[in-house]
């Protein structure tokens, strides 16, 4: 399996590779890990005419953690994200699922923004930015945009992103509220590292007196992309998350699901395992909080 | 047979042939490069079932770089096609589609190139006018009078259809206390190494001789490939030096490597052959046993079984491969280790509109056992009797060896019993027992599977007449050379090539046990095919047995010979001296002894000191028929089928969760009986290796095509492999009953573990929905399967 | 199309190089380099067979592009050793355990169980499956390479113990 030939560019500056982007004219592709790049084009199932790669554009590089939020370059490998302190500590729900990431190979080559653009509905970091409201930065030659996650997935494989933006870093704002964070991550994949058939991301505020404040609840790999269980989180903010909170919430989250099928799983199959999986990191996350 | 104590046989030992492994210097065919070798990529089909009207190739031709595009047409006439190994004339097979394409991924066209990506580019530029037709998807369906025939030439889709009829199975059915019917669908899975397939080949016109390397494992190859390319059997030399990747049966590339020997021949240049996986994967024709069983079992109301009426029903795919015969070696195992009084079998092979399948490791015992082991636990079922207790009422007992079964095969040996017993001991079973109870009353779905399976080992391949009358073939040999040079140095010649098995070290360790010299200082060679004395190759875990039975022979004569010539160095009688560690030595005075070095130098260069009657030099060779072959079948189909019957019992405990229905495994115990083990960690690690791919085939694998025939299962994302992740730790313990046909008592264990594994997970996935009243006899039960079948449970065990 | 020069290290060794973008790295080391020692299983990214050490993490090799590659200094699995004729404690141990059957994966297997090696002297069961997870076996069952690596792990933590240690901390 050979790629069909392509050009090749190298810039170095986020102006270059956008300048480059805006010459293609639609035939260019930004290759950062190519961990889900490189297969598609040995299989010919993408040929684009030029390749742009970004790995050597420092300014693509880097972590930023504050009390704001925590702001990831495109191009930072996501073995460098799950081992940093700054993540673990202001946004553990990232690090959990990082840790479900493909293998430490790839994660050792992989990019953030690379599985962001990428988009599959099974990616675990698109799940956690969606679960997180999370924003987008993009730039091509003539615009600098933001783009928030609910607006940048746009189905199976396919983001807001024009052909000619590159996408620059994404911004995970910080939860301000009073109150005790907790999260949870799990995933359920036919085998350890594959692909999730489902993934479940919470994240969630419990006051001193163990009630809910707020809470994000996201689903990824039912749908084409992740998606946000909103009617269950509004039942379950001002609960204390027991069991039957629970329970009735995710009967109105498999209500409002419309998971796929196909050979690895039936649309039902999706909607039982999405019910209990979303119970499973929502107890997590709340055993979490409780002993904060 | 009393208790052996053996210097090098049964000690743990390094294998030789690690080294080369370990240091990243294997010798694979994608690392051989030959001068001006020119590159092949495959112009597939798309279509499930189509009439080719044209194939255009001047856009592909025109590309720099590019040598040749050659067509299924030119190819059928200037190559023999092969035939199927049963009585089919008329389904005819080529390397490249000829005037019909008949399953997605068939190759139509074959493009020649300077590289690898320049056939691929030009590949893209054939262009291939197609007459879709309807495919044929579904087995039972093709067996229909108006279903579209795969050969129309052939009149239908049933390429073989028999029943045999051992024993009184009807009266016994009638006379039983009960009956119970069931079916059990094993889907197709396969091998599928890591490795794919791969040739190199080279046409010498000045010796009018054909070169290949292939990552080849079976047998007849440089004959059957000789006979495609109407060339004698003398003008292609297959060179058995190369590694392969793994093959575990299916790397018998024989399509692949007349395509390569008519290109090299055709362009007068090198010519290699590498599948890349979406090649291998969809036209590699490797696909597996894909079958379904009905099974009926006539048994006491004190659980034993009177009698089995076994229908297979296997899904062949587009061309024969090796999938009807596929249906026949386990007719040598047919009823598994138990005191069946009768059988009944009938065996259907059915074409379809799939990727033909090759032979996969065990050659049908594994889906076989799956269907038996079943049977068992819905005998026990049915009886509310306790699975253990079932099995040990039915097992044969280790007095009744040699025991012969209804189709007419003995087994050699065994003790049964005793390696169930080890397991359950190893196991401590009580303690597993209660694990499961405390697991389920915390509301988990909990099972523990036992599967006692026979491992028939030493490769008769009796059912190669047993299908086809007409194929009178009772030679199934295997032969080993060996030479001592003038100054004592030992080089063993052995004539195949091998994947992983350790045949190295094998030739090596019995060589030196019977010369009783280091085997670290005995060089192991394989021949070519030229050179090579007759072989058999790799299959039917037969090497243990044959070139273990071959080298020791060979090692024999040699130990006669040296032997022979010390006594008339030493002037005495041969009864009045002894042999130890390569030297001969007065019985009377040990002093007196003619030294290793000393007696080669003699057979070499002292001719006046050679004995009469001992040629000059000193080597030796021996060809060996396989223990108790030589008959072809009775009329009724009765035949000694493998002659070496090696036991495995396993026991696993698994949990499934009740919602993603995926299962984890763990713990993993399994006794194991091949009687004497030549090298113990070789045998470990091919049982190891052989539970990793049984639990592939009962979890995680299967080559998927939808109801309008496309192939689904094309890439590794799709086709899913078990990782260490998927592999629990696994504890081997070992009996051992030795075989009195062999050498050293050695049986064969090439395909140990894959035989047992997929019935023993099958059987605890179903004793851990029994609180739910769920079965299954489906493989592999995938997560999804799973899950959704415990949905419907109507009872909740909790 | 493009053709592009590259310089880069591997196995301790400059190498320059003409490369046109599409080649792999695995197909540079293998075809250009002659390093045949590293193999191609699947060429996207699943079997691991092509892993290598690219500025000493492990990555599949069979999804760079050898142009991505300029500048990296490369370890592949004909550099494991000390010397030519030698063998690292991690290949001795391969062998000791009988780690291989057909030789195919070991490779990649050696380049995944070295990196774990390399950042932690003493991995448990569940880190040596995480860091082998990604290197498909077909012939072992993957138990004789986790010993392996176990054993390995035991040789490397007792090689440099104080010499009356030696004894006990160092296990055959």
């Amino acid at each position: 399996m050979k790629a069909a030939e392509f050009d090749y560019a190298r810039p170095e500056t986020v102006d270059e590779a956008c300048r480059l982007l805006d010459g293609a004219a639609g035939d260019g592709k930004i290759i950062a890990g190519g961990q889900t790049l490189v297969p598609l084009l040995v299989m010919r199932l993408t040929r684009p005419s030029l390749v742009i790669d970004i790995n050597r554009i420092a300014a693509l590089h880097g972590i930023a953690a504050n009390d704001a939020g925590v702001t990831i370059k495109a191009a930072t490998r996501q073995a460098d994200v799950l081992a940093d302190a700054g993540v673990q500590q202001r946004l553990p729900l990232l690090t959990k699922a990082l840790r479900l990431v493909g293998h430490p190979q790839t994660r050792n080559r992989g990019t953030i923004g690379g599985s962001l653009a990428n988009a599959d509905p099974a990616a675990e970091i698109c799940l956690v930015a969606r679960t997180l409201d999370a924003e987008i930065s993009a730039q091509s030659r003539q615009t600098t945009r933001r783009i928030a996650m609910r607006d940048f997935c746009a189905g199976a494989m396919t983001t807001a992103l024009t052909p000619e933006e590159c996408l620059t870093d994404v911004r995970f704002p910080s939860w301000r509220d009073a109150g005790r964070i907790g999260t949870g991550f799990t995933e359920m994949s036919v085998r350890q590292s594959d692909f999730a058939l489902v993934a479940a991301a919470c994240q969630l505020v419990l006051d001193k007196d163990g009630v809910c404040r707020r809470i994000a609840l996201g689903i990824g790999g039912a749908e084409a992309s992740p998606v946000r269980a909103e009617a269950a989180e509004q039942h379950l903010t001002g609960t204390r998350l027991e069991a039957g909170d629970i329970d009735k919430a995710m009967d109105e989250l498999q209500a409002a699901l419309s998971p796929l099928s196909d050979v690895h799983a039936s649309a039902d199959y999706r909607r039982r395992v999405a019910g209990a999986l979303a119970a499973r990191v929502i107890a997590e996350a709340r055993d979490e909080a409780k002993a904060a | 047979m009393a208790e052996q104590t053996f210097r090098y046989i049964a000690k743990k030992r390094r294998p030789k042939e690690d080294r080369r492994f370990i240091a990243g210097a294997g010798r694979f065919v994608a690392d051989l490069a030959l001068p001006g070798m020119l590159h092949v990529a495959l112009v597939a089909s798309p279509y499930p079932f189509a009439r080719i009207r044209g194939i255009d190739s001047e856009a592909a031709r025109a590309l720099p770089g590019m040598i040749a595009v050659l067509t299924g047409a030119e190819l059928a006439a200037g190559t023999d096609p092969t035939l199927p190994g049963v009585d089919a004339p008329k389904v005819k097979r080529w390397p490249l589609a000829h005037e019909f394409v008949r399953y997605p991924g068939e190759w139509v066209a074959a493009v020649v190139a300077e590289s690898r990506a320049i056939a691929e580019d030009a590949a893209e530029l054939v262009e291939v006018d197609y007459e879709p037709l309807t495919p044929v998807t579904d087995p039972e369906a093709a067996m229909k009078p108006d279903a579209p025939a795969v050969h129309p030439d052939h009149g239908s889709n049933v390429l073989f259809r028999k029943k045999w009829v051992w024993g009184a199975v009807e009266e016994d059915f009638a006379a039983a206390d009960q009956t119970l019917s069931f079916r059990a669908r094993w889907h197709r899975s396969s091998t599928v190494p890591i490795e794919t397939f791969g040739v190199l080949a080279q046409w010498n016109p000045a010796q009018q001789l054909l070169d290949v390397w292939a990552s080849i494992q079976m047998p007849k190859f440089a004959d059957q490939l000789a006979k495609a390319l109407r060339l004698p059997g003398n003008a292609v030399r297959v060179h058995f030096d190369v590694d392969v990747g793994g093959s575990y049966g299916v790397k018998r590339g024989l399509k692949h490597s007349i395509l390569a020997g008519f290109l090299a021949k055709k362009l007068g240049a090198p010519v290699r052959l590498m599948e890349d996986r979406l090649e291998n994967m969809r036209g590699g024709d490797a696909q597996g046993p894909d079958r379904i069983f009905d099974m009926q079992v006539a048994f006491g109301n004190d659980g034993i079984i009177r009698a089995l009426k076994i229908r297979a029903l296997d899904d062949c795919g587009a061309h024969a491969g090796r999938a009807p015969l596929q249906l026949g070696k386990p007719v040598g195992a047919i009823c598994g280790p138990y005191r069946v009084n009768a059988v009944e079998y009938e065996a259907i092979s059915v074409t379809t509109n799939k990727t033909p399948q090759e032979a996969v490791r065990g050659f049908g015992q594994a889906p076989t056992n799956f269907a038996l082991e079943t049977a068992v636990d819905r005998v026990a079922a049915a009886l509310g009797m306790d699975r253990l207790a079932v099995r040990r009422a039915n097992l044969i007992r280790a007095e009744e060896f040699p025991y012969t079964i209804p189709s007419g095969s003995t087994y050699d040996s065994g003790d049964f019993q005793t390696v169930l017993e080890k397991a359950l001991t190893a196991a401590d079973y009580p303690a597993l027992m209660a694990k499961r109870d405390e697991a389920r009353r915390k509301g988990k779905l909990a099972g523990i599977g036992i599967a006692c399976c026979l491992e028939p080992s030493g490769g008769n391949s009796a059912f190669e007449p047993l299908f086809n009358p007409k194929n009178e073939t009772t030679t199934w040999m295997e032969a080993c050379s060996i030479k001592i040079d003038g100054a004592g140095a030992v080089v063993v010649s052995i004539n195949t090539s091998s994947s992983g098995q350790g045949h190295e070290s094998l030739a090596a360790t019995v060589v030196g046990e019977v010369l009783e010299r280091e085997p670290e200082t005995i060089r192991v060679v394989r021949a070519d095919s030229l050179s090579a004395l007759p072989s058999n190759s790799p299959v039917g875990s037969r090497m243990a047995i044959m070139l273990g039975g071959a080298a020791a022979g060979a090692a024999k004569k040699l130990k006669e010979a040296i032997t022979a010539i010390g006594a008339h160095k030493l002037g005495l009688a041969i009864g009045d001296v002894e042999y130890h560690d390569g030297a001969v030595m007065s019985r009377a005075d040990p002093a007196k002894k003619a030294s290793w070095e000393a007696i080669a130098e003699i057979a070499h260069r002292k001719f006046h000191e050679l004995p009469p009657g001992i040629e000059p030099g000193l080597q030796a060779s021996h060809v060996l028929e396989v223990p108790t072959g030589g008959t072809l079948p009775g009329p009724d189909g009765r035949v000694q089928m493998y002659p070496c019957y090696a036991f495995e019992a396993h026991i696993v405990y698994a949990e499934i969760d009740r919602i993603t229905g995926q299962v984890a495994l763990g713990p993993y115990i399994v006794g194991h009986d091949c009687g004497v083990m030549i090298n113990p960690d070789i045998v470990h690690g091919m049982t190891y290796g052989g539970i990793a791919h049984g639990i592939g085939a009962a979890l995680y694998e299967r080559f998927r095509y939808d109801e309008s025939g496309q192939f689904l299962s094309g890439t590794f994302m799709d086709y899913l492999i078990p990782s260490a992740h998927e592999v629990p730790d696994v504890a081997i313990v070992d009996h051992c009953t030795p075989s009195p046909l062999t050498a050293f008592g050695q049986k064969g264990s090439g395909e140990a573990g894959y035989l047992g594994a997929p019935a023993a997970i099958s059987c605890a996935v179903n004793d851990a929905l029994a609180p739910l009243e769920l079965k299954i006899a489906e493989l592999p039960m995938t997560p999804g399967l799973l899950g959704d079948l415990i949905a419907t449970a109507k009872k909740s065990s909790s | 199309m493009s053709q592009h020069d590259i310089a880069l290290t591997v196995n301790g060794r400059a190498y320059r190089g003409t490369v046109p973008a599409r080649l792999t790295l695995v197909d540079f080391l293998r075809d250009h380099l002659r390093l045949t020692g590293t193999h191609t299983g699947c060429e996207h990214g699943v079997c691991g067979a092509c892993s290598i050490l690219f500025d000493g993490q492990p990555m599949r090799s069979c999804l760079i592009f050898a142009v991505q590659a300029d500048g990296a200094t490369i370890t592949t699995v004909e550099g494991l050793a000390p010397d030519p004729a030698g063998l690292s404690v991690l290949q001795d141990c391969f062998w000791e355990t009988h780690a291989l059957q057909c030789g195919f994966c070991t490779p990649g297997m050696l380049i995944a169980a070295q990196a774990l090696l390399n950042r932690n002297r003493a991995p448990s069961d569940e880190e040596i499956r995480e860091a082998i997870g990604g290197n498909l076996c077909r012939c072992t069952g993957y138990k004789q390479i986790i010993d392996a690596i176990k054993l390995a792990a035991s040789r490397l933590q007792g090689a440099n113990a104080p010499l009356d240690q030696k004894g006990a901390g160092s296990h055959g």
